[in-house]
């Protein structure tokens, strides 16, 4: 079943600038799907236009639609003082939450290649992946591997953990963030490795999906960030 | 607690066979004498780790399943957990043994070795294929639908049930029908887990790993849920199922 690639980017809300928005008279705060800062086709062919579409106007999507039926049902559950109903939403709340807040960052850890998407990364974070990883090649040798081994669906990340001021590469299961390994560690780059990343694209090669997805990785964000959280 | 199917004394056949270095080894096979007949691979739990083809060809299931999905599915992605499982087992104390043995071992009560995931996907995945057949589907009869209406109150709050847990599932996993304490019921499980770890006989399965749906339904999992339980199902497997379950419970009562 082939779906027809859309060239242009699709805003589903009309917020640009922020994720978020504030309805009814409590002022609950819900969210909105972000817009990709590319085209759906742009990373090819890295990563297929239609795979882009379908996972971010389909499963990010949802995850977003879902996370604000939860919070919705969790403000309601509160003010009415109804402690079994606020727990029983928290793995609703975890999953579309985090699932969110992981594609979030996901859709900046990707970039075009004519906007830098797989330029090494320079400055402070190159001197660092070299000095922890020995080099770029090394990173991206370690963390295909562990991407390429996560059973089931999940998450392999470059991270930050900001206490020892050093940088780790670890897997998270399902939609799991990257602080549920280590409270002080900060995401730089995380790659999904659930199937509906590469499926239609790679079908049952992870590891060819994992080797051609650096060629679209945005290291000037994961830059920024670091960066940021260093100083 | 060790859980099978098999009632009578199982027929025991001694293989050698010789790998691809010339060695040559013994393997120990456990199969039930039914296991030749095309129902019987539903019932039996096989120690011999091969990939067994679908009781159909990879495309008569289609519309309902494309022949592309069995080709990757079946083709890829159920012949690597053979194979890697025979790899993985080489020269451990779990060579040999047979697959519901690995599996129990390596579950681990949770704590998972590293085997259990090929074991049991290989062992899901057979499970799954046999739940299938061409033109299959809709609601089953006989002591089969008694029984649902009666752990269930209808046949159609089974279908939600089931259809729920497949839908809610969250990652990848399975869901299930199955049978203990003389009850049906409706289990869902994450990645590679299976109801034999969990002290009850599976008895119809559907995968919900993504790779099971996504070249037909893309994100649609709803649908390819709906499509399964419509087209799909072999309630002959799962009656088959049920009548070993009994008697293997009541035999080990």
């Amino acid at each position: 079943m082939a779906i027809r690639c859309v060239a242009s980017r699709r805003t589903l809300a009309g917020l640009k600038e922020t994720s978020s928005r504030l309805i009814g008279f409590r002022g609950i705060q819900t969210f909105t799907l972000p817009d990709l800062p590319y085209d759906y086709g742009a990373l090819e062919p890295a990563i297929s236009g239609e795979i882009m579409q379908i996972h971010h106007q389909k499963h990010h999507q949802t995850y977003v639609t879902n996370y604000n039926n939860a919070l919705e049902q969790l403000d309601q559950a509160v003010s009415k003082g109804d402690a079994s109903a606020v727990v029983k939403l928290q793995s609703a709340i975890k999953f579309n939450g985090a699932g969110h807040v992981n594609h979030s960052i996901f859709w900046k850890n990707l970039a075009p290649v004519k906007e830098g998407g797989g330029e090494p990364p320079k400055g402070s974070l190159g001197s660092a992946i070299d000095t922890h990883f020995g080099s770029l090649e090394g990173l991206v040798k370690k963390m295909s591997a562990e991407g390429a081994a996560v059973q089931g669906s999940g998450w392999v990340w470059l991270g930050l953990d900001k206490e020892l001021k050093k940088l780790v590469v670890d897997t998270t299961a399902n939609q799991d963030p990257l602080v549920t390994k280590g409270g002080s560690l900060v995401p730089l780059v995380g790659i999904d490795v659930w199937e509906h990343a590469y499926y239609l694209q790679y079908k049952n090669v992870r590891p060819e999906y994992l080797k051609n997805v650096w060629k679209v990785i945005n290291w000037k964000y994961a830059s920024e960030i670091y960066e940021k959280e260093c100083n | 607690m060790h859980l099978n199917y098999q009632k009578a004394e199982p027929s025991i056949k001694l293989k050698t066979h010789t790998d691809s270095t010339g060695v040559c080894s013994p393997h120990l096979s456990l199969k039930l004498e039914l296991q030749s007949q095309s129902m019987a691979a539903s019932i039996a739990v096989t120690a011999n780790y091969v990939l067994q083809p679908p009781p159909y060809a990879l495309d008569a299931l289609e519309p309902h399943m494309s022949k592309q999905t069995l080709e990757f599915h079946w083709g890829k992605h159920h012949r690597a957990y053979v194979d890697n499982l025979k790899k993985q087992v080489l020269g451990t104390d779990l060579e040999g043994k047979p697959l519901d043995h690995i599996i129990n071992k390596t579950y681990n009560n949770g704590d998972l070795l590293p085997a259990f995931n090929n074991a049991a996907q290989a062992w899901n995945h057979e499970f799954f294929w046999e739940s299938m057949k061409p033109n299959g589907g809709g609601k089953p009869s006989g002591e089969l639908l008694a029984l649902l209406e009666r752990d269930f109150t209808s046949y159609e709050k089974f279908y939600e049930e089931f259809n729920a847990a497949a839908a809610t599932q969250f990652g990848a996993g399975w869901a299930w029908l199955a049978y203990a304490n003389d009850k049906l019921k409706v289990v869902k499980t994450p990645n590679a887990v299976n109801p034999l770890v969990l002290g009850s006989f599976p008895l119809l399965t559907i995968d919900v790993w993504e790779h099971a749906y996504y070249l037909d339904f893309q994100n649609r999992r709803p649908d390819y849920i709906k499509t399964f339980m419509n087209n799909l199902v072999s309630w002959e497997a799962v009656s088959a199922r049920l009548e070993a379950a009994k008697v293997a419970s009541s035999s080990s009562a």
